[in-house]
């Protein structure tokens, strides 16, 4: 009997190595290599080019076709659809949240569902609906924001909730307070500065998410920036490219300073 | 005689800084919502006609997508093992306690936090633009955003190891080759893993919509459908989508927990 087990113990890291090569190598088959353009090359070095000597003029121009205005626009898509979600997100995290012991919790259980259909819903496609609702432009950006980030926001809160400490809950229905007393006074103080700091959190990875809305023309540093690819010029994706990298930069650190405090 | 109070400064008594934050958050909200026009008429007649139309599927599609769907997983995993393996020797350059030189430290860790910046479908419509249509794109794009990602977790992971060993191994003459895969390898081994398998559930969500801009997988059937307007169609794309995302969520779930 112990012979055996040792036996499949020896060949068990073997069997894993050969099974994950064997999937490696079925995933680099089905990538075609005849499709490269001849011209990738010198794309590639126009590119880089027009990193190198960005068109400043398309900084600033004053009539809000410019780069400023569309990273504006685009830090506004993601931090109204943020807010929303944030706010949105907390009945669903409560749902989700599981608070009591038992085995089975099928309130919990059915929240949890929700929020990952919510969470695996791409948010392009969510984009594209919302804009055959409210016709194209940052609106539509908005809302789809401020509707894919409830999946995400929503199981980090209900996680915060269950692990708040339910010494002070006990205390204040001890003391003869009321359930939504509790909800007020123990576990909102509790939690707080943990939902902030996922929101902020939710709000840099917005903050990239929004920059790409515009590809479907939901509003957006994007749509330019495809124009930019489409037409190709080059100095002009240089300046955009080199604009979204400097305020993704901007946000997180900032973003981050602020998380830094609050725990 | 009444026990005084202790003073409170102006500045604490009327909660100014509180106050004037919520004031500026304000500000920020209504700007945001006049720059963004929300408000605007919400037309739910088209809204609920979508989705009406996409809750009949068109069951006889399914087959049609089969093909894309595995492309989109092939995608995923070549591009995360690429950047997965890219990131390795990188995240060693950054870590504090491999490289003792800050200024290479510092270079390193900024060049990297400059490609992180850049989101998955951004970096595919830069590598349609070079590469060209089709699935290498999108592995491409998927393996640089996977190097950012993974370079991150793992350079942070190498930095809480245990110090003892690559003391032991200095103290006995050992090479810093030889610390490498004797004392720091052994310790991230398992969470390279789990990072890997955290990233490809990242990648194989992004891989599903990459197709949408012409770098491979299900998003060229996503743009396809929508622009047909057979949103009958569109449906099953989705549910594909979903499944896939579900199936290798769970899976990789299943494995993280088994190796932590």
């Amino acid at each position: 009997m112990n012979m055996k087990k040792s036996l499949f113990k020896k060949i068990e890291p073997w069997a894993i190595t050969v099974v994950v090569i064997a999937i490696f190598i079925w995933a680099f088959s089905g990538i075609p290599l005849t499709g490269i353009k001849d011209t990738a090359r010198q794309v590639f070095f126009s590119i880089m080019r027009g990193l190198f000597h960005p068109d400043w003029s398309y900084v600033y121009t004053g009539d809000g076709e410019d780069l400023v205005s569309a990273l504006l626009e685009t830090l506004a898509i993601a931090f109204l659809g943020t807010f929303i979600s944030a706010i949105i997100a907390v009945p669903f995290a409560f749902l989700a949240a599981r608070t009591n012991a038992k085995l089975f919790a099928p309130r919990s259980a059915f929240g949890k569902l929700l929020l990952t259909i919510i969470r695996v819903f791409p948010e392009l496609v969510l984009a594209i609906m919302f804009t055959k609702a409210v016709g194209p432009g940052a609106y539509a950006g908005v809302l789809a924001l401020g509707f894919h980030s409830v999946g995400m926001m929503g199981k980090l809160f209900s996680e915060a909730i269950e692990n708040v400490d339910h010494g002070p809950n006990e205390a204040i229905a001890a003391a003869g307070g009321s359930g939504l007393d509790g909800l007020a006074l123990a576990t909102f103080p509790d939690v707080l500065p943990e939902f902030m700091n996922y929101t902020l959190y939710r709000f840099e990875i917005s903050v990239r998410s929004a920059s790409i809305l515009g590809i479907v023309g939901a509003g957006g540093v994007g749509a330019p920036l495809i124009f930019a690819l489409s037409t190709r010029s080059w100095s002009r994706v240089g300046i955009i490219l080199i604009g979204i990298v400097v305020m993704v930069t901007v946000i997180d650190f900032i973003s981050g300073q602020i998380r830094k405090r609050l725990v | 005689m009444m026990p005084e109070l202790p003073k409170r400064s102006f500045l604490k008594e009327w909660h100014v800084i509180g106050f004037s934050l919520f004031l500026v958050f304000v500000i920020l909200i209504l700007m945001s919502g006049k720059s963004t026009g929300v408000g605007q008429d919400f037309s739910w007649d088209q809204f609920s006609d979508l989705w009406i139309k996409m809750s009949k599927p068109d069951w006889s599609y399914l087959p049609s997508v089969m093909k894309p769907i595995e492309q989109t997983v092939q995608m995923a995993l070549a591009g995360t093992l690429l950047g997965g393996v890219a990131a390795v020797p990188v995240s060693l350059l950054a870590a504090k306690n491999i490289v003792k030189n800050a200024f290479v430290r510092g270079l390193v860790r900024f060049l990297m936090n400059l490609t992180r910046s850049l989101p998955e479908m951004l970096l595919a419509a830069l590598f349609v633009a070079v590469v060209g249509i089709g699935a290498f794109s999108g592995m491409c794009a998927l393996a640089v955003f996977s190097f950012g990602m993974m370079f991150k977790l793992l350079y942070e992971a190498i930095e809480t190891i245990d110090e003892g060993p690559i003391e032991a191994l200095k103290a006995a003459g050992a090479n810093s080759f030889q610390i490498i895969v004797y004392a720091v390898v052994p310790q991230v081994f398992n969470q390279f893993l789990s990072f890997f398998l955290y990233t490809l559930e990242i990648n194989i969500r992004a891989s599903t919509v990459l197709g949408y801009l012409g770098a491979g997988g299900i998003g060229l059937y996503l743009n396809t459908t929508l622009e047909l307007f057979r949103y009958d169609r569109t449906s099953i794309v989705i549910l594909a989508i979903l499944a896939v995302v579900i199936v290798v969520d769970v899976i990789s779930n299943q494995l993280r927990e088994r190796l932590a």
